[in-house]
């Protein structure tokens, strides 16, 4: 889960480079990126952890923070073990 | 006039997004274009906006699946498929030698209800009508760019243009969520004539050294509160559009305040298009 959680603060530091951001932080309300952003953050996960993002998933709270997209991708990855 | 399958004619930027637009609200849809590449490249981004809009929709709410929606698109190459259009679309590139066999093919394809709007930014109507055997039942609908998200359209009468025909399209429009401005067949209508012109002049701005791209953009922006400014305008539309309508301009009312600005057709011949290439009046990744 660190390692998921190092690897989106790694994606998220290009285009975040002044703010000191936490896990739990609310990207969008920071005000930095509008929602569009979210759709790059759907694309970073899927191709840098492997996992597709159904529809259900597609909901803007799943990428509000780090927290949230690292749940997401624990809950895809688990999911899919357990296939 | 019941509207069940609609043809949209052009894969670029302006075609993915009425048919994008067209099957979210749940009609048929037959998107051609010339090569199975361009088709591809059109259902991904399809499927990348449609999934764009999944996010963006507030709430849980009944979504219907991305699936559900793309597959309501069949991608052709060919035209026979439209003979089962009730309606057609055409975003073709904006250059009369493109649109005018694009309209002998589909009057020779589509039933005879079947209705062509023609989605332009400067082309007559008209014009356009004289190319078929069915001028009544030929408009023009201006979307505007990105089709899905903006909420007016200009709704364009051509000389011949019969009642019904407007009728049928202020359904399908209704149905598409878009309200319409209705204006008459001249080149440019009311959007284009003024704004083609208005960024030709930011070009030449630009081009005389007045002030830079960021900067001819900030007045518009911070003194009149426009959203953007004519050259990220440009970026957005394409270059290659802009040069395309402003020749139009030019070419219909014979009037030199149209001449196209050189520094435009110089980014042209450069292949700077904007936004869909990376690379305009800024720079994009």
């Amino acid at each position: 889960m660190e390692a998921t959680r190092a690897k989106i603060r790694a994606f998220l530091a290009k285009f975040f480079q002044h703010a000191d951001l936490k896990d739990s932080d609310d990207i969008f309300a920071l005000g930095f990126v509008n929602s569009l952003f979210a759709m790059q953050l759907v694309l970073f996960i899927e191709s840098e952890f492997r996992v597709t993002i159904e529809d259900d998933d597609l909901d803007i709270n799943n990428f509000r923070s780090i927290d949230a997209m690292a749940q997401l991708i624990e809950r895809k990855t688990t999911s899919h073990l357990a296939m | 006039m019941h509207i069940r399958t609609v043809g949209v004619i052009g894969a670029g930027v302006m075609g993915t997004g009425v048919a994008q637009n067209l099957a979210q609200a749940g009609l048929h849809v037959l998107l051609l274009d010339l090569s199975t590449d361009i088709l591809q490249q059109a259902r991904k981004e399809i499927f990348h906006n449609i999934r764009l809009a999944q996010l963006l929709k507030r709430g849980a709410g009944a979504k219907e699946d991305t699936a559900t929606i793309i597959d309501r698109i069949t991608f052709t190459t060919e035209y026979t498929p439209l003979q089962d259009a009730d309606f057609v679309i055409e975003n073709a590139t904006e250059k009369w030698e493109v649109k005018k066999p694009i309209y002998e093919q589909l009057d020779t394809v589509c039933p005879a209800h079947c209705i062509f709007a023609a989605n332009t930014s400067a082309i007559s109507i008209t014009r356009i009508a004289s190319a078929t055997r069915r001028p009544g039942n030929v408009l023009g609908i201006h979307f505007m760019n990105p089709v899905p998200m903006k909420p007016t359209v200009e709704m364009i009468r051509g000389f011949h243009t019969s009642e019904e025909a407007l009728t049928s399209a202020g359904q399908l429009l209704t149905a598409m969520g878009k309200k319409w401005v209705q204006v008459q067949d001249m080149p440019g209508f009311v959007s284009n004539r003024v704004l083609m012109l208005t960024i030709n002049e930011a070009i030449y701005l630009l081009q005389d050294q007045v002030a830079s791209a960021e900067d001819v953009d900030r007045v518009f922006k911070e003194c009149f509160g426009h959203t953007m400014g004519p050259l990220e305008t440009a970026d957005l539309i394409g270059l290659d559009t802009i040069l395309y309508s402003v020749e139009v301009l030019y070419e219909s009312f014979n009037d030199s305040k149209y001449r196209p600005c050189p520094l435009l057709k110089k980014m042209v011949d450069a292949g700077l298009y904007g936004r869909k290439n990376g690379q305009g009046f800024y720079t994009y990744k």
